[in-house]
Order: structure tokens, then C-alpha cells, then sequence
């Protein structure tokens, strides 16, 4: 049986990522700050899938201790998904460094920082699947998304730059771009039913694109084309919009 | 953010601010903020009891926490739904000891409700098969309460509509079963009289309850189906499926697409759907074998079907009298055929005796009829009240959105008791519903 690692498990999409890859019979190693928290998720996985269910303590942040992290997880796991992010109010993050620093620490260093050992380990072994859940944010810079779509971007680059990297030792690289999804961090935002997706439809779709080998997929799939227009609008004209 | 929510009956809606938990540190959050809540789940309930300005939604707070398959003693989360608890503890040779009509209520939920099912007259209600819970109270201290434990706190949660705290842990005693069928027997009654001879006479059976035409009157006032189950035994199988006799129902769901405008419910549409209800089963006895799912569940099999009654509606009528009260039932009834409101579902079911605080069910007679929301109905429900109350009888306050405070005084002999529970635990009323103020538990007149 093949195993999982799932970097940041105590979002809403990584617990559904989480059960999903459960369900199809995957070992699952679940990685969070506060691993403790997951207890509860840690034995519903067990009962419910039968399957081996490890708790980890990570922090992205940390970077120093990625490589002995890593060096420890016992089995080691096939398929690494990266999951952790932050996504802070633009406004505060503008005013207070500390913030700005965080968010981008967090979503683009902290990836880049556990995803490069992953793949040194993946492409000695010539074989392993890497899954980072980015964002649409990361597609086009703007301003109500200022930091956090920057750091999306810029971990959309590594992802793409990374599959590159790795395409001859056989390891697949998948990059993950949902719109908006119904989560505990969105709850008090009006999203628009039909643009939206729950976690478990994400999630679906990130276990799809896997068994198929996708290199990038969106979720819902039309966020490529809204995604597409909103790329291909002029620059003179896109920086006078209120996106 | 606020957005407008309804329970079942889609009647009341309430504007609301619903937010959730997954990790309990969460909930403590969520607790500690200023504004007065109310827990809700999936909001199955009827009325108006988990609605209010600020509802924290149990729903991602879901986690099966143990399961002891050798003993059926399961431990979770109380976000988690029936059908969910289902398709892990079918499997393992196990089943709810007692269900409502629908699996798609939390468990949380189904306790506050202190629900019943068909087996009450053998089973109970639920609160029988809880070996102890969690309850997080308004000053967000988690207390363990079981029947030793806590027992005041452990009884007014039980029934008492979430008004004591946040129910977030549940452990239960399931009943074990050898498959996943059901041994079915359905009978024909002519009228009410047979039907009634037909409970006493297959009391012994687990499971028992009866759909009745309400609309019918003369010699066939309260022709109905009494149905009937047991759990199979692997004997009772065809021997195809005898190799797996634990197997989880296949999957079928059809979906009420949208709300039926409310002109098409009326006399003749509720008659036709009875008569053809009433005639679909031929002979006068059937026996077969079927799945758990049609057999406790067959209105799941559509979901949205609330639908069914319109955007603007119906309430859920639940009442229980004491089994001398027969003239009562009959009476009811009788106003109900008069007025030609009858329901698509008139459900009539004996239970058995409980001695509870707060919950619903004593020995005797219920019936649930559902009621589009329309002019008038809130006069004729007083007059249905009146007579309930005239034979000792009372409402379900799950299914209640509209009963008048004196009712529930009336009904629940334990109220001041139950009332003084949750002053204790919940001292300064930040935990009421929509119905806890309307009925005066939390607000005072």
C-alpha cells in the first residue's frame, strides 16, 4: 500500500484531501503545527478506511528542521501534497511587514523549503508524485490580493519549474489552482454558488488529476478559462480595474 | 455572515449568522464571542428549535473518535449524520439501536431531540442507548455527563433542544444485527378500529408503524398500512446474497428539483396520492424481504422533497396522547377530515412507556401529519392543541414552530424542573433558539 504525506491536514481541503486518498486505500501521514489537534481525524481515518494514520508535527515556517522532518517519516511517502497557506487581510498585511513576511514565508518559502527535499528524495529514487494546492490568486497579480497572490504566483513558477526539473526521473509534478471553495476561512465571505466548490469536490478532483497525471488542473475546471480572459486583458486597461 | 436559514418545514426563516468548528479550540472561540446562539446541525428539525440570529454549526465537527466492533460501542463527534455512522457500522454487523424517519440528522441533533423510532414500544427512544457525552457549556467549560455522571445535566440535554450547551461528544451502544435486510410485513387496515387491533395484535414485532388516509371518512375513517419489520436473519436470505449478507445499500437518490407551487396540494391531489398510496399494496398482506434503507428511511430516497409543499412552507404536527385516550385520536382525526387539510403523511405509531424530564414520548398514541403553511392553519392547529391537551396529550418540540408557551406548560409535567437545569448551566440564557424564547424556557414573559 502506498503512502501520503499531507503537509498542512488541519485546513478544510486537506482533511478532505486527506479522507479521499484514504478512501482509495492510501497510508496517510498527516503533517500540521498542532498535530495533537488531529487525533479526531486520525482515528475516523482508521475506523473508516482501514488504513495505517501517522500524526507529524510540521511547521513551514521552521525551515531548519524540513530536512530531519523529512529524513524521519517512517515509511517514507510516494505521493507528497503540500496543502499549508495563509491567507491574511491584504489591507493589514499592506501596513505591517510582520504579516507580509508571513503569508509569503509561509506559502512560498516554507513550499519551496519542504517540496526541494521531497524531490532530491524522489528523483534519487526515480519515482514519487508532488501535489501543491496553489491558487487562481496566483494567475495575475492584483490589488485586493496583493501578497497572497504573489506568493501564489510565485509558487505556481516553482511548481512548473519543478515538474521541469523532474521529468526525467520519472516523478510527476501536479499543480492544484482551485477558485473559490466553501471553507471555515471563507465562511463569512458572499461567494458565488456556482464559481464555488466544497472541499470534498476538491479534493475529488485532486485525486482525479493525480490518477490521470495532470500537470496543472483547476477547480472548478472553467476557473482555466475565467483565468484565461482575466490574463489576457491589456495591462493599460487592467490596472485601472477593481478585481 | 448573515444569510437566511430554515429547518425542514422551511417555515420559519430566520436571518442568520452560521458559522462552524472543526477543532474544539474553535468552538471555544466561537462560545466566548458576545452574542447569544444556538448549536445547530443539519438542520432536520421541523420548526424553528436550532434557528436564532447566531447558530454555530456542528456540521464540520465530524469525526468518528472509536468503535468497539466486538462490543458495538462507538464514540464520535456529535456533527456526525446518521447515514454516515451507517455505512461504517453496517458493515461490522451493527445498527442505530433507534432511528428516526430520516438519516440525515446529526447525531448531536438527534439527541437534543431525544428522537424515536418505529422500535420505541421495544427500544425506547435514544436516550437509552447513550453511555455518556460531552456537553460544552455558555462559559465554554466541557463537562462529561452520563446517568452518574452529571445526571441533571445528562437528563435536561437529552430532549432538552440544545438549551443546556453544545452537545460535541457522543458515545452509544449500538444493537447488533447478523444482515443489512429487513423482514418486512405489511397489512392492509379498512379503518382505524383494525388498525388499532392490529398493534396489540403484532406488538411483539421490533419495528411497527402505520400510514393512515386522514382524508377518509364513514366506514373507512383511518383506512391505513400498518408496516412491520424484524432484522433478517442469515437464513432469511436468498442464498445469493448469504455470502455477504452485511452489504451496504446501493446508492439511488432522486431530487426534488424545485419548490412546487402551492396551488397543486389540495384536497383532490392529497386524495389521489392516498388512494393510489393505499392501493399500490394489493393483496392485503405483503411480506417480503428489503433493504434497511426503504424500509426506515423512504423519503430519503428524495432529497429536497420539502419541496413538495412550496416556497412558503408547512409545519410538522406531532402530538402523543395516553393510550386510553382513543376517542381523542379519533376526534383529531376526524377535524382533520373535516377540514380536508390532510397531509400526503399521516403517521401513526404506539409507544411504548419512558419516564424522561423533557423528551418527547410517553406510552401511548402519536401521530405526525405535515401541514402546508397557508391562511388559517395556525387557528386550526390552536383547535388541534386544544384537543390534544383536552385528552393530556403534547407536541414534539422538534417538530413544533408554532405552539403557544401554555401548551408546553400543559404537556411536559417536568418543565420547571428541566427550566431550572438549564438556568444552572446556562445561567444567563446565552444559549436560546428562535423556539426557547418563543416558548419561554430562556426569555422571561
Amino acid at each position: 500500500m502506498e503512502t501520503v504525506l499531507i503537509l498542512g491536514a488541519t485546513s478544510d481541503i486537506g482533511i478532505a484531501i486527506a479522507k479521499k486518498f484514504a478512501a482509495e486505500k492510501y497510508n496517510i501521514q498527516l503533517a500540521a503545527r498542532k498535530p495533537a489537534q488531529l487525533e479526531p481525524l486520525q482515528s475516523d481515518i482508521k475506523i473508516r478506511f482501514a488504513v495505517e494514520c501517522d500524526l507529524l508535527a510540521f511547521d513551514a515556517l521552521q525551515y531548519h528542521t524540513h530536512s530531519l522532518f523529512f529524513e524521519n517519516l517512517k515509511p517514507k511517502p510516494d505521493i507528497t501534497i503540500s496543502i499549508f497557506g495563509v491567507m491574511d487581510e491584504e489591507d493589514q498585511a499592506f501596513d505591517d511587514w510582520d504579516i507580509t513576511q508571513r503569508m509569503i514565508n509561509t506559502n512560498y518559502t516554507g513550499a519551496v523549503s519542504i517540496l526541494n527535499i521531497a524531490a532530491k528524495y524522489y528523483i534519487k529514487r526515480k519515482s514519487g508524485t508532488i501535489i501543491g494546492i496553489s491558487s487562481v490568486a496566483g494567475d495575475r497579480g492584483r490589488a485586493s490580493k496583493l501578497i497572497y497572490g504573489s506568493s501564489k504566483a510565485a509558487f505556481n513558477a516553482y511548481l512548473s519549474g519543478l515538474r521541469n526539473k523532474c521529468f526525467d526521473a520519472n516523478v510527476h509534478v501536479m499543480t492544484v489552482k482551485p477558485g473559490f471553495v466553501y471553507t471555515r476561512m471563507t465562511e463569512n465571505m458572499p461567494l458565488p454558488k456556482l464559481l464555488t466548490s466544497t472541499p470534498v469536490q476538491v479534493a475529488d478532483l485532486v485525486y482525479n488529476g493525480f490518477a490521470k497525471k495532470k500537470n496543472t488542473i483547476y477547480i472548478k475546471w472553467f476557473w482555466r478559462y475565467i483565468m484565461l480572459i482575466i490574463k489576457n486583458i491589456p495591462e493599460f486597461q487592467f490596472k485601472k480595474m477593481k478585481l | 455572515m448573515k444569510r437566511n436559514i430554515a429547518n425542514w418545514g422551511n417555515y420559519p426563516v430566520i436571518e442568520s449568522d452560521d458559522e462552524s468548528f472543526v477543532f474544539e479550540d474553535q468552538l471555544d472561540a466561537l462560545i466566548q464571542k458576545e452574542q447569544s446562539f444556538i448549536a445547530r446541525g443539519n438542520g432536520r428539525c421541523y420548526g424553528d428549535a436550532s434557528l436564532a440570529e447566531r447558530t454555530i454549526s456542528t456540521l464540520k465537527f465530524d469525526k468518528i473518535l472509536s468503535f468497539d466492533t466486538a462490543n458495538g460501542i462507538f464514540e464520535c463527534q456529535s456533527g456526525l449524520t446518521l447515514d454516515q455512522i451507517l455505512t461504517v457500522i453496517v458493515p461490522a454487523g451493527w445498527f442505530l439501536p433507534v432511528t428516526p424517519g430520516t438519516k440525515f440528522i446529526t447525531i448531536g441533533g438527534g439527541l437534543a431531540s431525544d428522537v424515536h423510532g418505529k422500535n420505541h414500544h421495544v427500544d425506547g427512544s435514544i436516550s437509552n442507548h447513550v453511555i455518556e457525552m460531552d456537553v460544552v457549556l455558555a462559559s465554554d467549560q466541557v463537562i462529561t455527563c452520563s446517568a452518574d455522571l452529571h445526571p441533571d445535566l445528562f437528563e435536561a440535554t437529552l430532549g432538552g433542544m440544545g438549551l443546556t450547551g453544545v452537545i460535541s461528544r457522543v458515545k452509544l451502544r449500538l444493537k447488533k444485527i447478523a444482515t443489512s435486510l429487513i423482514r418486512q410485513k405489511q397489512i392492509k387496515a379498512e379503518n382505524l378500529q383494525e388498525l388499532i387491533g392490529l398493534f396489540e395484535e403484532y406488538k411483539d414485532y421490533t419495528y411497527s408503524v402505520a400510514w393512515i388516509d386522514c382524508l377518509k371518512k364513514g366506514k373507512h375513517f383511518g383506512r391505513s398500512i400498518l408496516m412491520l419489520g424484524e432484522h433478517a436473519a442469515v437464513a432469511d436470505l436468498p442464498e445469493h446474497q448469504k455470502a455477504n449478507p452485511l452489504k451496504l445499500p446501493k446508492n439511488k437518490q432522486l431530487n426534488f428539483p424545485f419548490s412546487m407551487p402551492s396551488w397543486v396540494l389540495n384536497k383532490f391531489t392529497v386524495k389521489a396520492f392516498n388512494f393510489l398510496y393505499y392501493s399500490k399494496n394489493f393483496k392485503k398482506e405483503i411480506n417480503n424481504l428489503v433493504s434497511y434503507e426503504p424500509f426506515f428511511y423512504p423519503l430519503d430516497a428524495v432529497l429536497h422533497w420539502n419541496r413538495l409543499y412550496g416556497k412558503s412552507g408547512f409545519v410538522q404536527y406531532q402530538f402523543v396522547l395516553p393510550l386510553d385516550a382513543r376517542e381523542g385520536l379519533i376526534e383529531i382525526l376526524h377535524r382533520i377530515a373535516d377540514e380536508g387539510l390532510g397531509s400526503f403523511l399521516a403517521v401513526l405509531k404506539v409507544f411504548g412507556k419512558q419516564e424522561s424530564m423533557i423528551s418527547f414520548p410517553k406510552e401511548g398514541y402519536t401521530l405526525a401529519l405535515d401541514f402546508p403553511v397557508r391562511t388559517g392553519l395556525l387557528e386550526f392547529l390552536d383547535e388541534l392543541d386544544a384537543i390534544v391537551l383536552k385528552y393530556k396529550g403534547r407536541l414534539y418540540m422538534s417538530k413544533d414552530a408554532r405552539m403557544k408557551p401554555e401548551m408546553l406548560v400543559a404537556g411536559y409535567p417536568e418543565l420547571e424542573k428541566f427550566k431550572r437545569i438549564v438556568k444552572k448551566y446556562n445561567p444567563d440564557g446565552k444559549i436560546r433558539s428562535v423556539q426557547s424564547d418563543r416558548l419561554l424556557i430562556t426569555a422571561e414573559n
